[in-house]
């Protein structure tokens, strides 16, 4: 006879994950509420014994930490309004629209997928000089307003719908932009929610452009803000713990509200992307 | 924007029948260009415009202020013996041997149990899931917090268990293998996510078939299952490599290179010679290199992936 667990197996496979992946984040949410003294014992403790607000005192008394969380929120709202806009009209126009030079700019954007941003980043840090946006928040957002990513993710859709009603419109009178408004946009709400939610999350967690395009540091974003302030603070555990709350809350939270969306939108970058 | 469509006539005035062949097309052309070309102009121009002018960069001799010297392929000559990437290229490469297997075997292990119907699966999905939404920047100081030396819960797992204190990031020896670590807790629930959906798309009645056969479950596993997953795999390699070859932010974070050189990764050295050394045709190089090499390990998993019969490019 055989012996049987009392629970299905794989929870002993999964407990353990589970807790490996979430409980380095509840320590760094917890640490942030300790007291320097309390950080700095051995054995750890991961229950703080009273709330302590010193580590958020710290980072936004001694750090433009605020100016870097309305930089960054600035920069990813522009992302992802930008790419909602732009991506949408130029993935309609490539899926329906006919034009001369279609065929070569769409192959063009594809190519631009396999270039990285480490052979970018020389030549585009120098043109930004020239055009004297370096070290503003423009130099940041300027990248991210569109992608071939976008362009492709919403060409894709657009490809998949049927143009039965759009041709209705049209032939009613209805022009090109108006059937887009109010005919094909509405119908595109899923591709766009995917969209937003990568846009957001690429540009919200970006380092290394920023980090190369900003040294000012009233300019920077969350993640150089807290990159930088780890390199002149490496110890100061309870202010480096409140600023990886700060940069990282905003999207944990989206993502406990709408992980079905989250999900589904990982998933479709790895099937499409 | 309004501006640029309320400029383009509407499609009922004036009358089609009144205009010529040549003034439709124009028309055409047009509304097809104020969809698409916003859109084109920023891609290409931000990336395109930038990779040649890269290429350009890479054959001069320039600190970015004083005129630059051309160089032809000296720079290319130069990195072909350059001890620190060539150490750089071992790093990134041990890193990619690493990872690339190590967030596919995971994902698919994890997809798998977390296919099951069993109780709590939800709580496990979200917290397996959620530190992929977490910036590497910020993985990077809080793995600092962890693995620290002194007060770490790292150290302290390693006491309860009996097990020898280490110093982790700090050592020389270690540091890599635990970015590598680091990397993939931040990583795997993507792969774990794109397994879990290639999972739930397997037709129930081809495993029930094969389990009516009489075949084991491992069997089942081996024969049906994993073949329905070469295409996510394939996808999931290169996509991976991708992310491996890239690894910057984690880096910049936890060890910046160090100690001694030992976690140097290309595109940190490239960072530190454009833009801590001003070695700008240098960086460029190195950049072009990587770029070759990533295209062409891209495409030797595409063509053997071909070969192998799994459609997905």
């Amino acid at each position: 006879m055989r012996w049987k667990l009392p629970f299905s197996p794989w929870h002993l496979l999964l407990m353990p994950l589970a807790l490996i992946f979430v409980l380095p984040l509840v320590q760094m949410l917890l640490t942030s509420f300790m007291s320097s003294a309390e950080i700095n014992q051995f054995p750890p403790k991961l229950i703080p014994t009273s709330l302590h607000l010193e580590g958020y005192r710290h980072l936004f008394s001694e750090t433009p930490a605020l100016r870097w969380f309305i930089n960054t929120v600035l920069v990813s709202g522009i992302a992802v309004v930008s790419h909602l806009a732009l991506c949408s009209m130029a993935g309609y126009g490539f899926a329906r629209l006919k034009f001369a030079g279609r065929g070569l700019a769409f192959v063009l954007i594809l190519a631009t997928v396999m270039i990285p941003i480490q052979l970018l980043m020389i030549p585009t840090y120098l043109m930004f000089a020239r055009l004297g946006i370096v070290d503003t928040l423009a130099a940041a957002y300027v990248p991210w307003l569109a992608s071939a990513f976008g362009i492709f993710l919403m060409r894709q859709f657009f490809l998949g719908l049927p143009a039965e009603l759009e041709e209705a419109a049209l032939i009613d009178g209805c022009g090109r932009w108006r059937t887009f408004r109010s005919i094909v946009l509405p119908l595109a709400k899923p591709a766009l929610t995917t969209l937003a939610i990568i846009t957001l999350l690429w540009s919200w967690n970006d380092l290394l452009w920023p980090l190369v395009a900003i040294s000012d540091d009233h300019t920077f974003t969350l993640q150089v803000g807290l990159a930088n302030f780890q390199g002149m603070r490496r110890t100061q555990w309870s202010q480096l713990m409140a600023g990886n709350v700060v940069a990282t809350m905003p999207l944990i939270l989206a993502f406990l509200f709408a992980q079905r969306k989250f999900i589904a939108t990982m998933t479709f970058t790895g099937i499409k992307g | 924007m309004a501006l640029t469509f309320a400029a383009t006539p509407r499609t009922h005035t004036p009358p089609p029948a009144q205009r010529g062949p040549r003034g439709r097309a124009l028309r055409r052309n047009l509304t097809g260009w104020a969809f698409a070309g916003p859109a084109t102009a920023i891609v290409i121009g931000l990336s395109i415009f930038p990779a040649v002018w890269a290429f350009f960069i890479s054959r001069a001799k320039w600190n970015g202020i004083a005129p630059a010297t051309q160089v032809g392929w000296r720079n290319y000559q130069l990195l072909l013996q350059d001890p620190d990437m060539i150490a750089a290229t071992k790093h990134t490469l041990l890193l990619t041997a690493l990872f690339v297997p190590g967030s596919i075997v995971l994902g698919i292990v994890i997809a798998i149990a977390l296919n099951q119907k069993i109780r709590l699966i939800g709580f496990y999905r979200t917290c397996i899931f959620v530190p992929y939404v977490a910036s590497a920047a910020a993985t990077g100081i809080l793995a600092g917090f962890v693995f620290n030396p002194q007060f770490g819960v790292a150290n302290d797992v390693l006491r309860h268990l009996g097990l020898p204190q280490q110093q982790f990031l700090e050592n020389q020896h270690q540091a890599i293998y635990i970015i590598c670590l680091i990397a993939l807790w931040g990583e795997v629930g993507f792969t774990t996510v794109i397994y879990l959906a290639a999972l739930q798309d397997i037709p129930k009645d081809l495993i029930e078939a094969a389990r009516m056969d009489g075949a084991s479950k491992w069997r089942v596993f081996r024969h049906v299952t994993l073949p329905e997953l070469r295409p996510v795999t394939v996808f999931a390699a290169i996509w991976q490599t991708i992310t491996a070859m890239q690894l910057f932010d984690l880096i910049y974070t936890t060890t910046r290179g160090g100690p001694l050189n030992s976690t140097q990764t290309i595109v940190y050295y490239i960072y530190e010679l454009a833009f801590q050394t001003q070695r700008l045709g240098y960086g460029a190089a190195a950049a072009y290199l990587l770029f070759i090499v990533t295209l062409l390990l891209s495409l030797l998993v595409i063509w053997y992936s071909r070969r192998r019969g799994s459609e997905v490019f």
